[in-house]
C-alpha cells in the first residue's frame, strides 16, 4: 500500500475515535438509569469551566471542575430538576457559566444584533442597486456614433468572409 | 458631498472597530462580574482554623464592616498578597476574616505561624463548598461585606497596595461613617 494513502486512512480512522471520548467523564459517576445518565452527561457538557474557560465542565481536569461535577452530580441524585441546578450554578458564578446565554435585555445585542446589521445592509445595497438602474443612459456624441457603425459593419463583412 | 460620505463612512465605521478592539485589548477575560454583588453573604457554618471544636458562621460577621478573604497555601498568588493583608490588618481599619479553602490544616496553620496571621478568625473549608457558594473560581479572592452583611466589592486575584488605596479604603470610608 502506499505510504501517503496508509497514512490518510489511519487519519480517517482516527476522526472516528474522537467523538467517542465525548460521553466519558473524567470520573466514574453510577446511576440507577442510562437516560438521567445521559443526562448529567449532556448537562455538564453545557457548563463552562471556570478556570479553564474554554472547556466545558465535562471536559475539564481543574480542581474547581471536579467539586462542581460532585456537587451536580448529588443534585442529580436528589431528583433536582435542571432548571434548579442551572439556578444554583447561575446564582453563584452569573450567567457566565452557560454556553447558551439567558434572552434578556443585556444580551439583546448578541441575539439580535445579527439580524439588525443583515436589515441594515439589506436596506444599502438595495438602495445602491435601484440608484444604479435609474441611471440615465449615457449619450454619445456623433462623432462616436459615426465610429461605432463603421466598425460594425467591419465586423459583419469578416463574418460573411468567414462563413 | 456624497462623495465625501462614501470615504467618511468607511473611515468612521473603521475607527468604530478600532475603539472596540482596543477596548478589547484591556480587557482581561479572568474576571467575571459576579453575581453576588449587592447581595446578602451566603450562610454558612464552618470549623475554626485554629480551634477545630469550634465553629465560625455568617452570623459573626454581621454588625461591622468586614472583609473576608479566601486563600490556601497551595496557592501562589495567596503568598504574594500576603504582605498587603497584613498591612490591611495593622491600620486597624477593619476585621479581616480568612476562609480557608481546601486546604491541608496542617499546613495552613504553618502557613500562618510563618508568614504572619493577618485574620481575626480563619474558617476551615475542607470540601470547598462553602466556596463554591461564595462562587470562588480563583483563589485568592477577597470579599467586602457591609454592616448587614451585604456583599460590596469583590476582588479576584492578588490584592495589592494600590487596590488597598483606590478601592478598599474609599469602600471601608464610605461604609463605616465617622464615629
Amino acid at each position: 500500500m502506499n505510504k501517503s494513502v496508509f497514512t490518510a486512512a489511519v487519519l480517517y480512522l482516527l476522526l472516528f475515535i474522537a467523538p467517542a471520548r465525548a460521553d466519558v467523564t473524567l470520573e466514574s459517576f453510577s446511576f440507577d438509569d442510562k437516560s438521567t445518565e445521559l443526562d448529567f452527561k449532556e448537562f455538564i457538557g453545557k457548563v463552562r469551566c471556570l478556570v479553564c474557560q474554554n472547556q466545558s465542565l465535562a471536559d475539564s481536569d481543574a480542581e474547581l471542575a471536579h467539586d462542581l461535577r460532585d456537587e451536580i452530580y448529588e443534585m442529580y441524585q436528589a431528583g433536582k430538576s435542571k432548571d434548579e441546578i442551572t439556578t444554583f450554578l447561575v446564582d453563584r458564578y452569573g450567567d457566565f457559566v452557560l454556553y447558551d446565554p439567558p434572552m434578556k435585555p443585556k444580551t439583546w445585542l448578541i441575539w439580535f444584533g445579527p439580524f439588525v446589521l443583515l436589515l441594515v445592509a439589506g436596506f444599502l445595497l438595495t438602495r445602491s442597486l435601484r440608484r444604479q438602474t435609474a441611471l440615465p443612459a449615457t449619450e454619445i456624441s456623433a462623432e462616436e456614433r459615426q465610429l461605432l457603425d463603421a466598425r460594425l459593419a467591419n465586423k459583419s463583412q469578416n463574418q460573411d468572409k468567414i462563413q | 458631498m456624497t462623495r465625501f460620505l462614501r470615504y467618511l463612512v468607511p473611515l468612521a465605521i473603521f475607527f468604530v472597530l478600532v475603539v472596540f478592539l482596543y477596548r478589547g485589548l484591556s480587557l482581561d477575560p479572568k474576571l467575571i462580574p459576579s453575581p453576588l454583588i449587592g447581595k446578602a453573604m451566603p450562610q454558612f457554618v464552618l470549623p475554626r482554623l485554629q480551634e477545630p471544636d469550634a465553629t465560625i458562621s455568617d452570623k459573626d460577621l454581621l454588625g461591622k464592616v468586614s472583609i473576608v478573604n479566601i486563600w490556601a497555601s497551595w496557592c501562589v498568588s495567596c503568598r504574594a498578597e500576603h504582605e498587603v493583608l497584613l498591612r490591611l490588618a495593622q491600620t486597624g481599619k477593619v476585621d479581616i476574616y480568612g476562609l480557608n479553602y481546601k486546604d491541608d490544616r496542617a499546613n495552613a496553620q504553618r502557613w500562618l505561624s510563618q508568614l504572619g496571621n493577618p485574620y481575626i478568625v480563619n474558617a476551615f473549608d475542607a470540601d470547598g463548598r462553602t466556596g463554591i457558594d461564595w462562587g470562588v473560581y480563583g483563589a485568592p479572592e477577597t470579599f467586602v461585606i457591609d454592616s448587614k452583611g451585604i456583599i460590596r466589592y469583590k476582588q479576584v486575584g492578588p490584592l495589592t497596595v494600590d487596590i488597598l488605596n483606590t478601592k478598599i479604603y474609599p469602600l471601608l470610608k464610605e461604609l463605616q461613617p465617622a464615629t
